[in-house]
């Protein structure tokens, strides 16, 4: 009962759980099958038939959209599951053990930050070949060095408090401790660093798909759509608003939902609602 | 007429009051003490002279500055006279000051300011004041920055701040509590006489009674927003009329009744020694000067050897500094020593894995000086209790936990109602009374106590103090009580050792080492320490 009495939280659950459902629907059902081509529809602007018009194709938006979202929301996603996965523990190995250790860690981590994500992404493809799953790969690895530098930041700040010292004369381990009051401790950041990655992700995924490096046509995606859309601003301006609103509604309801959890996790804030 | 009149100032801020019918009053070149527990509303009267309240604040009442009255002054008038007429000193001066800016770029910033002067002016007048205060060009330059600094030579440069365009009224917020007893006595110095010297008024808020005995014209007592009692400052502290006077008065100089009944004699214990240390070292590596080179180390403890007595209680006391976390942390197992030898019920520590530390952290446990940063503020008390039940042999089961959890919580005072609450929840003095439970919740026969009271109010320190002394006497669990404050040494220890740069220089009984201290850092703590009672002859013999 506590969540949901949490405004954000309840806000942010449902604009995600919406989206979600969205991109879910569109293995069922669109209003328009995105893979044909109706030239003599080309962008028209959103009526009854196209609520929010069609492309420079004929296509519908609002299906592709639909469509569109699996390809964004899965390769953001993934990327943000794998930058975490492999950064938050480097960050909180780096920060535990300190010294030369986390001296060479974190310098290798500046090695992958340095080298832009497009460029690994078209090292990437380059040997692999294009598609979504090596996009997703190459957006994940860029996320990893963001991750261990906040994971790492955070902890180094907590490991000197006097809790830690309490639980290290309990005779608790790196490990134990670092699970038990560094995590919890650092978790609003790296929710917050979550869903800004996230975001990041779908423009990022979105460059690559222009780029011809990321989902393949006839499969939209919402980056995609959106490059589209850049050279018909003046002619066709829906092109551009309504993939560009999906992405902001759908980061606008993550970012309301990580604040949640967040709150959610804080025993401060808890007691406040 | 008055240089700052506070008449029927209340204060709320949201639906909370905060003061009520303050009345207040500070004459040109008087000191007033504003004195009185943490929340009873002594740095919003500061902040409600200063205009730094905040936006949810609702003021009624007048507080006139030269007969201005400064509740209807606009935030641009306001402006002119901050800094300007009316002077502020912070308590805390690692965070007064910007680390960004060297200490000549921040004082004459003001004058700057205010006084329109040019750049060479100012700073002219920056080498001045910063010279008055104590940190003369020659061996401290404008183009220092403040981590360049100690504590101490910190919060004279906010001093300077303060006083650098000679204010009428100054207002100093705890102005020495973060500073040991040598500094505070240093720093009460340069504030009373830059008063005299410059006529200023000095609003002077504290809780120690015995700095204000020393300082202070006149008193003013809060205590929950109201004015309790005020008056001339020796005759309010040494007639004690009000009650809650008299009550914080004794909480100030209270020693708990089962200590004063059964306090060891003699430095010879019968009993073999449960803690022996035996040439500790420590040393830090020295600053990296380059990739290869690094500066000398620093020697933190320098050849420390003691031996501690089941069930005694020793003070560590000594300046800020001097070695005496890192003495203790080594006693603790927490930090390695350099050199040396640390024995606890007859078996080494040193050196040892945490594995084998085990057994011997299950009876040796520790208490921190912060109640607010000693626990994690994401668990609930029930698992931050529990937490060194991690060192027992076998784990015990959720429910048997939760039992000697609220045991603990009982041996320290509080109900089990505690349990499934989280530390913010909870008084300064209920944590700290947690952070006790923690402590002795694996029956341990030593706890290192690093400054524990030093962050409570009087009335709740005299509470945690008698708590100590009856775990001690009840449990006979050995102290190891780290503390600058020898009020503190007097009322709860058997022993004293006295610290100084790394070294023991004295070491002896506790009254006789505080009565007649032989070495030169004994000394100078015992004569820096504020005392009431002395403070308060002093004075009325003063005034005859």
């Amino acid at each position: 009962m506590k969540a949901l009495a949490n405004r954000s939280l309840l806000a942010g659950c449902l604009i995600t759980a919406l989206v979600a459902l969205m991109a879910l629907a569109s293995f069922l059902w669109t209003p328009y099958d995105v893979t044909k081509l109706v030239v003599a529809d080309r962008t028209q602007a959103p009526s009854l038939i196209h609520w929010f018009g069609t492309d420079h194709f004929g296509r519908d938006i609002a299906s592709m959209i639909m469509v569109g979202a699996r390809n964004s929301i899965a390769v953001a996603l993934v990327a943000v599951g794998i930058g975490m996965g492999i950064g938050v523990p480097l960050g909180l190995f780096a920060a535990a053990r300190g010294g030369l250790l986390d001296e060479a860690l974190m310098r290798l981590n500046d090695l992958v930050f340095a080298f832009p994500a497009l460029l690994s992404a078209i090292m990437i493809t380059a040997i692999f070949g294009p598609g979504a799953i090596n996009a997703i790969i190459a957006i994940g690895i860029f996320n990893v060095p963001v991750f261990a530098r906040v994971a790492r930041a955070g902890a180094l700040s907590v490991w000197p408090r006097e809790f830690i010292l309490a639980a290290r004369a309990a005779g608790k381990g790196q490990t134990l401790i670092t699970v038990e009051h560094i995590l919890p401790n650092i978790a609003n950041q790296l929710l917050v660093q979550g869903t800004i990655q996230f975001a990041l992700g779908i423009l990022a995924e979105a460059g690559l798909s222009y780029l011809g490096l990321g989902a393949q046509p006839p499969m939209p995606s919402w980056g995609r759509m959106l490059f589209d859309a850049q050279t018909r601003m003046t002619i066709a301006p829906w092109m551009a608003l309504f993939p560009g609103m999906a992405i902001v509604i759908t980061v606008l309801g993550l970012n309301l939902l990580g604040d949640g959890i967040a709150d959610l996790l804080d025993p401060k804030s808890r007691r406040r609602r | 007429m008055s240089l700052l009149e506070i008449e029927n100032l209340s204060l709320s801020i949201g639906a909370v009051p905060v003061l009520s019918d303050v009345d207040l009053s500070v004459e040109q070149g008087e000191i007033v003490a504003l004195v009185g527990e943490s929340g009873s509303g002594k740095s919003m009267t500061a902040l409600t002279v200063m205009q730094l309240l905040p936006h949810a604040a609702r003021t009624s009442g007048r507080v006139l500055l030269d007969g201005a009255n400064l509740l209807e002054a606009s935030e641009e008038h306001m402006c002119t006279l901050r800094g300007d007429d009316i002077g502020m000193v912070f308590q805390e001066p690692m965070t007064a000051l910007n680390p960004l800016k060297t200490i000549g770029e921040q004082v004459a910033e003001g004058i700057r300011w205010h006084a329109r002067a040019s750049r060479a002016e100012a700073e002219e007048r920056t080498r001045r004041i910063l010279d008055r205060v104590g940190l003369p060009e020659a061996k401290f330059p404008l183009s220092r920055y403040p981590h360049e600094l100690s504590g101490g030579q910190r919060q004279r440069v906010v001093i300077a701040i303060a006083c650098a365009l000679k204010p009428r009224l100054l207002i100093a917020d705890e102005p020495t509590t973060a500073l040991d007893v040598v500094l505070q006595a240093q720093v009460l110095d340069l504030l009373r006489d830059l008063v005299a010297e410059n006529r200023m008024g000095l609003l002077l808020i504290s809780h120690d009674l015995a700095v204000v005995a020393d300082m202070a014209d006149r008193i003013t007592i809060l205590r929950n927003g109201q004015v309790m009692e005020d008056g001339e400052a020796a005759q309010v502290l040494s007639v004690r009329t009000h009650p809650y006077t008299r009550q914080l008065a004794q909480a100030s100089t209270h020693v708990p009744e089962i200590r004063a009944a059964a306090a060891h004699n003699t430095l010879d214990s019968p009993q073999a020694p449960l803690l022996v240390v035996q040439n500790l070292t420590r040393d830090y590596p020295g600053r990296r000067l380059s990739l290869l080179r690094r500066g000398a180390p620093t020697r933190a403890v320098d050849d420390v050897s003691f031996s501690i007595a089941p069930g005694r209680s020793v003070a560590l006391v000594g300046r800020s500094g001097c070695g005496k976390s890192t003495l203790a942390r080594m006693v603790l197992a927490l930090d390695r020593p350099t050199a040396g030898e640390i024995r606890f019920r007859g078996e080494t520590l040193t050196g040892r894995s945490e594995v084998e530390l085990k057994p011997a952290r299950r009876d040796m446990q520790v208490v921190f000086q912060d109640p607010y940063g000693s626990f994690d503020p994401r668990q609930k008390v029930v698992k931050l209790v529990t937490e060194p039940l991690h060192l027992l042999e076998k784990s015990p089961s959720r429910a048997e936990r939760r039992d000697m959890a609220a045991a603990a919580l009982a041996e320290v005072g509080l109900g089990p109602d505690a349990l499934d609450r989280y530390p913010h929840e909870f008084s300064g003095g209920q944590r700290q009374r947690i952070s006790i439970a923690r402590a002795i919740i694996t029956r341990p026969r030593l706890v290192v106590a690093d400054e524990p009271v030093s962050a409570l109010d009087v009335s709740i320190r005299a509470q945690i103090l008698d708590l100590f002394a009856d775990l001690n006497a009840r449990l006979g669990i050995a102290y190891l009580f780290i503390t600058h404050d020898l009020t503190v040494a007097r009322a709860i220890t058997d022993e004293v050792m006295v610290m100084e740069e790394g070294r023991v220089v004295e070491r002896g009984l506790t009254h006789a080492v505080l009565d007649n201290p032989q070495s030169g850092a004994a000394q100078e703590l015992v004569s820096a320490a504020p005392d009431l009672k002395r403070a308060l002859e002093r004075r009325l013999r003063e005034q005859g």
